[in-house]
Formats: structure tokens, C-alpha cells, sequence
């Protein structure tokens, strides 16, 4: 089958790829350009591990076709924190064990920032439906919901020092 | 998995889109949210050897409110309906549905017009669109037509639409009077095993107007049109609710799957209409 061209713009860098028009987004991310951050677990749209950001908006890799993504901005989590220099979300689910596996993680990970960003003060309740998309076998929830809900304090904490010293 | 290979296309606009789905006939499908479409492609249920992306036709999407009347172009997305404020202002319903589909990752990708078109049983939109009477403007080799949403289903994934004609708009007045939509689910993310939208104005006690539907009850959405001649013109008590509950469930036609028997999802039914009957009636 003839492959086609594909731009688009992976963690801050312009990537090209020629693939066939039936390749996933998450098989071009994890095959093509090496970020084997967002995972496949049910490959149907449903455990949320494969979730990246694409133009702004959590999306399941695993249920687009990278033709569609032609075009796009899209974050992995290997573009939000690296190990020497943890993201806030990434160092809270560390310091709160908001993890057993580790398997859905990426996806929880990547999801959280783009709540975060859509409700930088959630409830818990918030939480738990902003994260809905996302399923974890191990923790039973409780330890994810808290990591997210310490990295809302952080990074509002954070958020708050910079207008502080900017003034 | 992985599903089998097809050509890939994205026209700037309808006609180009219209004249692939005529040169390729019954081996091009159009792809919006793809979230229906994609699953069945990987699990190769369906042979498509052309798939025709949508997204880039800016004219079918967004939402147009003018007066009372409401349009919302095909590619406009689940998220876009729940975070439009006018359109919440004057049709709540939506929102309140929207936020029952799927879950955020599906419902910034989920488009309003592969959620109707589809026809699946399971789908909300299209009960919610016999509710609120929408009509559906389709574009084919034939020009533009408009169809009923009470009329565009004939059975599971069986729809009046021809092979060359793409969904391009919904609208519908926007309603007034109390509304409800009541979705009974295993977990979030799953199609309902009931579920029941009610719009309905009561003056002085007496039902002035009203209309019900149902989702995933039958092989088609199911428009409850016995029920609603029921509470017309009545007074509204508890007896009245019993009559109307009971005639929507005679209406029902479940079939037994996964989420349960035929006796399991008419139980299920009907307690999603009382309940969405009662929270109608309290928000009037």
C-alpha cells in the first residue's frame, strides 16, 4: 500500500513521516519517532492509556488515524518533564505513590495536564470525572485522584510566585 | 490492531467530498470523530477502501443560533456543544446529554453528526434529535435535502441517507418548558442500557405540550408518540405519570445483550422515564 507524508509538530519539533493512511497515531508516535510514552492497553478507545494532547485537547492516540493528525501540535509525555527535571503532576503522583504498574500512567499523566489546565482548581469529585477516560487495574483511584489533586496545589503555588515576582 | 489499508482523501468541501463518495460508491466511507468508525475498522467488521476525512471542510462545523432557531454543523464536536454557552441558554438538554457520552478524550474528538448518522441504536444524539424534532440536511449527487430525525431511521445502522449523500447540518427551535435526559450506564464510557429524554411545559397543572424519547431500547430511537398523547391536555399527578411511563415502555422493543435481558432493560426504562418525567416537571 503507497505511503503518504505526514507533518507534524511531536514535543516541540517538526517531524515528517511517511506512513500508510491506516497507520494509528500511537503506532506512528511509539514505531516511527520512538516516544513510547503513550502506551497501548485495549487499542478500543476506552483505558486512556495511549492519551496525548493534540492541538490543546486530550485525545486517545489509538483512535485516530496519523493522516488526522496532519498538521497538529501534539504532546507526549515525554515533552512535559524529562527525569532530571519532573513535571509538577509527575513529581506529586511520585511523592503521593499515585502508581502501582505504571502502565496507565503516561495516559494519566497526560490527561491530568490538559484538566489541569481546563480546571486549575477541581474538586475531587471534578477530578475523578475529569479522568473518567482513564482506567487503572491497580490503585483503586484513590492515590491518582490525590497526586492530581496535590499537583493543582503546586502548580497554583507555583503560579502564584511568579506573579509575585514579577511584580 | 491494525485495520485493513484504504486511500485517504480530505476535501477542502462538500462537493469534492460528495463527487468521492460518488466515483467510489459503496467502498468510500466519510470519517468525522472517527470514534464509531475507527473501533469497527480495526476489528475489520467493515472493508473500506476509501475513507474520506471531513475535518477539513470548515462549513460543517460550529453552531449558528438565530432567534429560536438552533444549527449545528455536522463536524461540530461533543465538547463544542457542552462548552457553548448560548447554546446552553437556549437548549440546556444538550449539554446535560453531551456530558453522558463517552468520556472527555471521545467527546473532544465525537462529532454531533457522525453520532446521528451512524445509526447506531446505542448512540444518544439521535433520541435527543427526535426529542427535540430536529431536522437533518443531507448533500448528495441530487443536491440538498432535509429530513426529519423522526424519519431518518429504519433500523440498526439502516438510515434513509443514500451512499452518496454526507450529513451536513442539524437544526431545531430551540425548546422550552422543563427537560431531562436520563441515562442509565454500567460505567462512564458505556452505551446506555436505558435511557429517556422529556421536554415538557406545564400551565396552570396541565401538560401544554410535550414530546419523549428513547435511546437504546429498540433497533432505532424510539419517539414515544402514544405517551405523549396521553399527557397532553391532563393534569399532571402521579397517576397520569404511571399511565405515560407504562405506554413508553409498551413502546420499547430491547433486545438482550450484554447489559441484560429484555425484561432487565424494560425495568431500566422505566425507571430513566419516571425519573426524567419527575426532573422535567420540576424544572418547569
Amino acid at each position: 500500500m503507497e505511503k503518504i507524508n505526514v507533518i507534524m509538530t511531536v514535543n516541540g519539533k517538526e517531524e515528517t513521516l511517511s506512513v500508510e493512511p491506516r497507520t494509528l497515531l500511537v503506532h506512528a508516535l511509539r514505531e516511527h519517532l520512538d516516544y513510547t510514552g503513550a502506551h497501548i492497553g485495549c487499542s478500543s478507545s476506552h483505558c486512556g492509556a495511549c492519551t496525548i494532547d493534540m492541538n490543546g485537547k486530550s485525545v486517545k492516540s489509538c483512535t485516530v488515524f496519523a493522516p488526522q493528525a496532519e498538521g497538529s501540535e501534539i504532546l507526549t509525555v515525554e515533552g512535559i518533564g524529562s527525569p532530571d527535571k519532573l513535571h509538577a503532576i509527575q513529581e506529586m503522583f511520585k511523592e503521593h505513590h499515585g502508581l502501582q504498574c505504571g502502565y496507565c500512567t503516561p495516559g494519566m499523566i497526560m490527561r491530568s495536564y490538559r484538566f489541569l489546565q481546563e480546571n486549575p482548581n477541581p474538586t475531587e469529585e471534578e477530578v475523578r470525572f475529569g479522568i473518567s477516560g482513564n482506567l487503572c487495574r491497580c490503585t483503586g483511584y484513590q492515590n491518582i485522584v490525590k497526586s492530581i489533586m496535590a499537583a493543582a496545589d503546586k502548580i497554583r503555588d507555583e503560579a502564584n510566585v511568579e506573579k509575585k515576582e514579577i511584580a | 490492531m491494525i485495520p485493513s489499508a484504504f486511500t485517504f482523501y480530505k476535501p477542502e468541501n462538500i462537493e469534492k467530498a460528495v463527487s468521492l463518495m460518488v466515483d467510489f460508491g459503496d467502498e468510500a466511507r466519510v470519517i468525522a470523530g472517527g470514534h464509531s468508525l475507527i473501533p469497527v475498522m480495526k476489528q475489520r467488521l467493515t472493508d473500506i477502501k476509501h475513507l474520506i476525512d471531513l475535518s477539513g471542510i470548515n462549513e460543517i462545523k460550529g453552531i449558528e443560533i438565530t432567534d429560536n432557531r438552533i444549527s449545528i454543523g455536522a463536524m461540530t464536536t461533543q465538547v463544542e456543544l457542552i462548552n457553548n454557552e448560548e447554546l446552553f441558554k437556549k437548549a440546556p438538554i444538550i449539554r446535560e446529554a453531551s456530558l453522558q457520552i463517552a468520556d472527555p478524550q471521545v467527546r473532544n474528538l465525537g462529532t454531533i453528526g457522525g453520532n446521528v448518522a451512524n445509526g447506531d441504536p446505542a448512540n444518544d444524539m439521535p433520541g435527543l434529535m427526535q426529542l427535540l424534532d430536529a431536522t437533518y440536511k443531507l448533500s448528495g449527487s441530487k443536491g440538498v435535502r432535509d429530513v426529519k430525525a423522526r424519519e431518518f431511521y429504519e433500523g440498526a445502522y439502516f438510515t434513509v441517507r443514500e451512499d452518496d449523500e454526507i450529513l451536513i447540518s442539524i437544526s431545531f427551535e430551540a425548546p422550552s418548558g422543563g427537560y431531562a435526559y436520563e441515562k442509565q450506564k454500567r460505567k462512564i464510557g458505556d452505551y446506555a442500557t436505558a435511557a429517556a429524554g422529556v421536554i415538557l411545559k406545564v400551565e396552570n397543572n396541565m401538560c401544554s405540550s410535550a414530546s419523549i424519547a428513547l435511546t437504546n431500547l429498540s433497533d432505532t430511537p424510539v419517539y414515544c408518540n402514544k405517551a405523549v398523547d396521553i399527557i397532553l391536555g391532563k393534569e399532571i399527578d402521579n397517576n397520569i405519570l404511571t399511565q405515560v411511563t407504562e405506554a413508553c415502555v409498551e413502546q420499547s422493543d430491547p433486545v438482550a445483550d450484554q447489559r441484560g435481558p429484555v425484561e432487565f432493560k424494560k425495568y431500566v426504562a422505566g425507571i430513566v422515564i419516571k425519573k426524567a418525567l419527575t426532573r422535567a416537571i420540576e424544572r418547569t
